[in-house]
């Protein structure tokens, strides 16, 4: 049991800003670390706004949430939902109806301990915003991944959200240094190519910390959460799927390049190539 | 002279990124820890300055910028319609 909670990790999936992607993107990378067999379990933080388990194709399972089990209603077992699809990979959904102060300080500390013991992995979706919720969900984590748009909005909140991983988490207070990982997610190469978007060296050059992956902008994304699968289990090989266990394998410390989308095909070839994407 | 749209659309990203570098420099320095700095000079020069003179406190711009050799620290209190002396 002791080595088990030594080798745990508590990744906290943040941004700031909303619709970035963080629910999606802890939906496909804690699918994606299961499938590679790790025992993973993903927490819901958005505590009145719930939707990993909308995403996760899981909403109709749920019976005990986050809440329940900080305030002593419920044990963590009966609260964590295994999925179906994968057997190593659980869901904790935050509650839909309380108000958000029911996450308390103590309680979200005892919970996340308890995980540790259980899993390989505690995924931690941030709700948006740097209120309690947001702050809470990435008080323990050891790791961060801060996913971005392409875009000045998402990355100066992610510039804001990166400033209070070093500051105000608990590692951050014990003067250790979180590990920090940018996910660029919604990216569209002949855009950038174009000079229309954001390139991932001028994000990187921005916010300075490790890239872990590049998530191409996909309808693959959408139909994912269309039929409440994470796209690595409903399209492994459409290019976000890949996308998506490439950053599971970088997160496992496997030191695999990036490749950063380029946009080659002539316009003809799109055209023809849509239809089969 | 207005450039056509066509050439003025291309390349917006450079722009985003000049802005986006401007702005965090200043953000950065706010939310660091010279944002406590800041903080601490605003409140206690304000308490000094309403001592004397009464004062908006949203009227008040304590901004600090750091340079290599010199840092500046720049205070702009408004002062709306005559000077009224606090009691």
């Amino acid at each position: 049991m002791m080595e088990m909670a030594q080798m745990a990790k508590v990744l906290v999936v943040t941004s700031g800003k909303g619709g970035v992607g963080k629910t999606t993107s802890t939906a496909a990378l804690g699918a994606a670390l299961a499938q590679s067999g790790q025992n993973v379990v993903v927490v819901d933080f958005d505590v009145g706004l719930r939707n990993l388990d909308l995403v996760m194709g899981a909403e109709r399972r749920v019976v005990f949430d986050l809440v329940n089990v900080i305030q002593g209603d419920a044990k963590l077992a009966q609260a964590l939902i295994r999925d179906k699809r994968v057997d190593s990979l659980s869901l904790l959904p935050a509650s839909q109806t309380r108000d958000k102060d029911a996450l308390t300080p103590e309680g979200v500390a005892r919970v996340v301990a308890e995980l540790r013991e259980k899993f390989d992995w505690v995924i931690c979706d941030s709700p948006a915003g740097i209120e309690r919720g947001a702050t809470l969900a990435m008080r323990h984590a050891d790791l961060a991944v801060v996913v971005t748009n392409p875009e000045v909005s998402s990355v100066r909140d992610s510039d804001r959200i990166i400033g209070l991983l070093d500051s105000k988490t608990e590692l951050a207070e014990r003067g250790e240094r979180m590990e920090k990982f940018l996910l660029l997610t919604r990216y569209d190469a002949a855009r950038a190519a174009r000079g229309e978007m954001l390139r991932t060296e001028d994000v990187l050059e921005i916010l300075s910390i490790p890239l872990l992956g590049i998530i191409p902008e996909s309808q693959e994304v959408l139909r994912a959460s269309n039929i409440g699968s994470p796209v690595t289990l409903s399209s492994p090989d459409s290019p976000p799927g890949r996308a998506y266990f490439d950053a599971a394998r970088r997160l496992r410390g496997e030191a695999l390049p990036v490749a950063v989308p380029e946009e080659k095909r002539g316009i003809v070839h799109r055209l023809f190539g849509r239809r089969v994407a | 002279m207005k450039l056509p749209s066509f050439f003025s659309r291309r390349g917006s990203a450079p722009i985003a990124r000049e802005r986006l570098q401007i702005v965090l420099a200043h953000e950065r320095a706010l939310n660091g820890t010279s944002g406590d700095l800041v903080r601490i000079l605003q409140e206690e020069i304000l308490a000094v300055v309403a001592r004397h003179v009464k004062i908006d406190r949203d009227m008040v711009q304590i901004k600090l910028d750091r340079g290599d050799s010199i840092s500046t620290l720049e205070i702009d209190i408004q002062m709306p319609g005559e000077i009224a002396p606090a009691l």
